[in-house]
């Protein structure tokens, strides 16, 4: 049993971090390559082929399936806390690649997050439902 | 206006977070990543009903959220949508039948204050 919540937290954690980072490296990439303003709707469509769009996209198609896969094990009480860290990562991002400065409530406010997130990641299980889904679905 | 964007744009993404969690929960958890494991995975995930309904809520909630930032400063939406972290806990108890206890609503309550104080 212990083997088993051990086995579980390793990929709770291994798929959160891709959920993070997938999130926030996903939309840096899409405002990246982003134009200023889209005209035509056929640039709704060509915009798609930019290099930093198209890796943005796939970035965040990436988040998408890993943050379902997630779910079918993880609580979501669990799992939005938890990924809340890309907050504290966007905030950061300003200052690390355009040496903007963070503010005192900003700080203060990744402070809260962090805390928010050791206090769920460090003191309550991924899963506390009771898993019996496996015999549901041979039952379909 | 934007109030009737930010509870369209809550509620949408309220409903399609607790409906995808509903959807994969009873697809089971997913312990084979081989690939054609993954893809007979996929093939059920997207004929399921709470997963069809999830996406259909988050392409509501995209737009209605694309709608609220045509009038409102980001610095407004991101923390008023914050709110779904403290009603998707809420369903997530009574609905997902998960065990909340404090630190897990002291955490979420804790990121809807971090969220409002980082993007205010």
């Amino acid at each position: 049993m212990s083997q088993d919540t051990a086995r579980l937290r390793v990929k709770t954690w291994l798929f959160a971090t891709v959920v993070i980072l997938s999130n926030v490296l996903g939309n840096f990439f899409l405002k990246k390559g982003m134009p200023g303003s889209l005209g035509s709707p056929l640039e709704y469509v060509t915009v798609l082929f930019r290099p930093y769009v198209a890796l943005g996209v796939a970035l965040l198609i990436l988040w998408t399936l890993a943050r379902m896969t997630l779910l079918s094990w993880a609580d979501l009480s669990y799992v939005l806390p938890v990924t809340a860290v890309g907050y504290v990562l966007v905030a950061l991002e300003g200052r690390l690649w355009l040496h903007e400065a963070i503010t005192v409530k900003r700080w203060a406010g990744i402070a809260l997050i962090m805390a928010g997130v050791a206090l769920v990641s460090a003191g309550t299980a991924p899963r506390t439902f009771k898993d019996k889904a496996h015999s549901e679905g041979a039952a379909e | 206006m934007r109030w009737i964007f930010i509870a369209i744009t809550v509620a949408a993404t309220t409903a399609g977070e607790v409906l995808q969690a509903m959807g994969m929960r009873r697809h089971g958890e997913i312990h084979d990543f081989r690939p054609g494991a993954l893809g007979r995975a996929a093939a059920l995930i997207v004929r399921n009903e709470f997963v069809i309904g999830a996406w259909i809520a988050m392409g509501v909630s995209f737009f209605a959220y694309l709608a609220l930032l045509s009038v409102s400063e980001l610095s407004f939406a991101v923390p008023a949508t914050a709110v779904t972290y403290v009603l998707e806990t809420a369903l997530a108890k009574y609905l997902l039948h998960e065990h909340v206890n404090w630190l897990r609503w002291m955490g979420a309550a804790l990121v809807v204050c971090g969220v409002a104080l980082v993007s205010l």
